[in-house]
């Protein structure tokens, strides 16, 4: 059932294989096609200025007020390109094979040989569009080196390179809605997709500041909303990260594959108390020359700089000699919480490690780390009020990246044909951990390369216009009013964030970094308790303009029923791999140990109806690399 | 810690607003205003009052979303911060904290905190941007640029598109705001050809959305986050007379 669509033949010419036996339709006639795009960050801005170029109509849909602020915005460190600018070995293939490990044998192989291929072209897109990257005295493009790899191929703009590759893509989107054919449609938020016979034919959509429900109709549909991470309510991301799309999408038969994936981010900043409401990320580019420690005595009270050298222990040097503090992410964060969990952890709460930047100071001086980083300290000086020049910073691990999402196949599409899912929302790339520098990348590669041309061979293949049918789109658009309706009826005594917390913190302790079964049942039982309680004791004030509360109550009422996805996969999956750690399933140094007899392949789900899920499988091929242990050490 | 908030409340977009008093007490002086504001709208919903309407995504100061006047201080008291980077160790206990919108002809007013910055997309769309579809870029090291000059670029790309320093300004002028832009894409080699259209119509469409004239007082410069320079608004008025 689950066809992936993996064009035949050497896995270097796949891609331009199925470029050029793709279906064209002619300029003249893209113009009659419409596409609707939801979500503005790179994924959605890219792809829709692409589409916009090649001549289709293009229909763009962003809750937010501009465009401009959608969540690529806040990725720091940089983005991943094998151009080999070092002469320090790296090649296409390199990348490939860096990719599917730090995934630890998850993904699928064609997809991330065609990502690493198309990292090539999007620095020179970058740079034609006036990305400032960082330059050489020389005027050259220079690197820097990101977790997981052992060569430097991370181009970066400070550490606002999310910032600064959005203003390519949103000047792009921005110039088509003036000079192509684009339509901007802020402050709208998709509620709901229409399928017709199977095929995704059009989304229903809320003005946010109106209430107005509407139908918009089209010949394919691409949702590119991002990740959803903020499930586990304190998440590096953004307030209004939501999986609302890709779930509403997913209800009407669309395929969630590795829900249970997310990655938790080694450099967080640490809860500091209850009232918070997010983690700030800390670029992962501060591993570089950050050193990470903590004490070797247990609740040790003195300052950092009072511990004498032989009473820290560096346990990412000590552990992965080879990798040291730039050991991939899920390695990172998971030996973070260990340390924590045994009682070494640092700060206010004992919930956080130290980032210890002194030795890079003394060799490199102050000035070299203030160039590189001074951003990221000043940041972190705001937040904590702390210089991180004098004393060490405090970091711990956060939810983070979703590498779950919809499930693609090589074109990118879902198995409801013509809903077509890019970036952080799809599934496809990073397998069961995300290398970094590599968001960025794939959310670009998806919008500008991948989606114009999967796309257009899609609709070459469909009549323009097929229009819905009246009464089903009246039914469509009553549905998501009663939805609604609901929810402001329901006036218990609690608010949807309250909810959220909760739904945080269950997942945060039972589904987190460190899985086991009795306790994913737990959360099983707390999750179904919670979802019931959830519609006898909310509390949303009434008012169908602009309204927050409600905003969050219809996205939280989403994340509940994810939850129990989430807790789903989690359980079916009986192994451990990259950022999925089953405690039942460890090597005896306590590396996540993988089952490839049994498990090397994507859980793929459907929802029967509310809460039944049914598991699909789609079995991966490993044809050109040698699956094995991910070590190193 | 204590605080006594007064906060701005207007229904819509035509009605009169006014101040509205709230007294807060049990705030930790390490939450964030944004925070404090979460905490405060708990308390009204579970009061059956209206929750004070209110925009902030990111909450690391690089979204652009957020953003109030705090006790007349665009963004925030503290130098160089976004309101979401304000935190409440920044007030004395039991301070009165005035929070009221950025407020210019350019950004309407459309419920309490929340405003329309969409005139500044505008101006964007008027030519903010190197025209280059996918697929055209040449080779990247192809195009050399120094150090220096990236490091410029970059310094005036930074620019979040909060709208700091048209409320700031006595006339609401955006000339901060095109001035970055202008500057970031001019001094760029790739960006040279299309310099002289840009500059002209970003520059009408500045006036066309109903932003005042810049009268060189500096003030943007001062409450921008983002430390962009006045400079910027210097090589504005250089290419635009050049064109």
């Amino acid at each position: 059932m689950l066809n992936s669509k993996i064009p035949e033949g050497p896995i270097q010419h796949k891609w331009t294989q199925y470029k050029a036996s793709a279906k064209l339709i002619n300029p003249a006639n893209r113009k009659k096609y419409k596409v609707i795009v939801v979500g503005t960050g790179l994924a959605g801005s890219s792809c829709a200025a692409s589409l916009s170029e090649l001549g289709f109509q293009v229909e763009v849909y962003t809750f937010h007020e501009s465009p401009r602020r959608a969540h690529s915005v806040a990725a720091q460190g940089g983005i991943n390109a094998a151009k080999d600018y070092k002469n320090d070995g790296d090649s296409v293939w390199r990348m490939f094979y860096d990719t599917v490990k730090g995934g630890d044998f998850r993904s699928r192989e064609a997809n991330v040989y065609r990502m690493a291929e198309c990292s090539l072209a999007l620095i020179d897109q970058a740079v034609a569009q006036g990305v400032p990257f960082a330059r050489e005295y020389s005027g050259y493009l220079s690197n820097r080196s990101f977790g997981g790899v052992q060569v430097s191929r991370t181009f970066y703009a400070r550490g606002q390179t999310g910032q600064q590759l959005l203003q390519g893509a949103y000047q792009a989107l921005i110039r088509q809605t003036a000079v192509g054919n684009i339509n901007l449609h802020t402050r709208h938020e998709m509620m709901d997709l229409v399928v017709v016979n199977n095929k995704a034919k059009g989304i229903v959509t809320r003005n946010l500041d109106t209430g107005e429900i509407k139908i918009m109709e089209a010949d394919a549909v691409v949702l590119a909303t991002g990740g959803y991470g903020k499930i586990y309510y304190l998440s590096t991301l953004a307030m209004n990260c939501n999986a609302s799309a890709i779930w509403r999408a997913h209800k009407r038969g669309a395929f969630f594959a590795a829900p249970s994936w997310t990655q938790f981010h080694p450099t967080s900043l640490p809860q500091m108390g209850d009232y918070q409401s997010k983690l700030t990320l800390m670029s992962e580019s501060l591993r570089n020359d950050g050193r990470i420690w903590v004490p070797k005595k247990k609740a040790d009270d003195r300052p950092p700089h009072e511990i004498p050298e032989e009473e820290r222990d560096y346990y990412l040097e000590r552990k992965y000699p080879s990798y040291g503090n730039l050991a991939p992410r899920d390695i990172s964060s998971r030996a973070a919480k260990e340390q924590i969990d045994g009682g070494h952890g640092v700060g206010p709460m004992k919930n956080a490690v130290y980032l210890d930047f002194d030795s890079a100071i003394a060799q490199e001086g102050k000035p070299t780390i203030e160039k590189r980083y001074g951003n990221l300290f000043d940041m972190y000086k705001k937040i904590t009020g702390m210089d991180a020049y004098k004393q060490p910073m405090l970091i711990s691990p956060a939810a983070h990246f979703s590498m779950g999402g919809l499930w693609v196949d090589y074109e990118l599409m879902s198995n409801l044909e013509g809903l077509f899912v890019l970036g952080e929302a799809n599934f496809a790339d990073h397998g069961a951990n995300r290398l970094g520098a590599n968001s960025l990348l794939q959310a670009c590669v998806d919008g500008y390369f991948i989606a114009p041309h999967t796309i257009m061979n899609f609709l070459a293949s469909e009549k323009p216009h097929e229009t819905i049918d009246q009464i089903e789109k009246e039914k469509l658009i009553t549905d998501t009013q009663e939805r609604l309706e609901t929810l402001l009826k329901i006036k218990g005594n609690k608010t949807a964030e309250e909810f959220h917390k909760e739904l945080g913190i269950i997942l945060y302790t039972k589904c987190g970094l460190i899985r086991e079964e009795a306790v994913l049942l737990e959360a099983k039982s707390q999750i179904q308790e919670l979802q019931k309680s959830f519609y006898t004791d909310l509390l949303v004030p009434a008012g169908n303009q602009i309204n927050f509360e409600l905003e969050k109550a219809a996205r939280v009422e989403d994340y509940l029923e994810l939850a129990l996805l989430i807790v789903e996969d989690a359980l079916q999956r009986e192994e451990s791999c990259g950022a999925h750690f089953r405690k039942e399933f460890q090597t005896e140094e306590g590396e996540a140990k993988r089952n490839d007899e049994e498990f090397k392949f994507v859980s793929v789900w459907e929802s029967l109806e509310k809460n039944v899920f049914k598991l699909h499988k789609e079995d991966l091929d490993f044809e050109n690399i040698k699956v094995s242990e991910r070590s190193y050490k | 810690m204590k605080l006594i908030i007064q906060v701005w409340r207007q229904e819509s977009r035509d009605a009169k607003g006014k101040f509205e008093k709230y007294n807060l007490e049990g705030l930790d002086e390490n939450m964030s205003v944004p925070e404090m504001l979460d905490f405060l709208n708990e308390k009204l919903i579970k009061r059956g009052e209206d929750p004070i309407a209110f925009e902030s995504d990111c909450r690391e100061g690089i979204c652009g979303q957020c953003g109030f006047v705090i006790n007349g201080h665009v963004q925030s008291p503290e130098k160089q911060a976004t309101t979401c980077q304000t935190h409440l160790r920044s007030f004395k206990d039991g301070e009165e904290v005035f929070l009221e919108p950025f407020r210019a002809t350019a950004f309407p007013i459309k419920k309490d905190l929340c405003i329309d910055r969409t005139a500044l997309d505008r101006i964007i769309a008027k030519g903010g941007y190197i025209g280059v579809n996918t697929g055209q870029a040449p080779e990247a090291n192809s195009i050399l640029i120094g150090h220096d000059t990236a490091e410029s670029a970059f310094d005036a790309a930074a620019c979040i598109g909060c709208g700091a320093c048209v409320a700031v300004c006595k006339n609401a002028s955006a000339a901060l705001f095109t001035g970055a832009k202008i500057s970031h894409l001019s001094m760029l080699p790739q960006g040279k050809l299309e310099a002289k259209t840009r500059v002209q119509k970003m520059v009408a469409q500045m006036d066309a959305e109903g932003f005042g004239s810049c009268t060189f007082t500096g003030a943007c410069e001062k409450v921008c986050p983002q430390g962009i320079s006045l400079a910027n608004i210097v090589t504005m008025n250089r290419e635009f007379w050049k064109s």
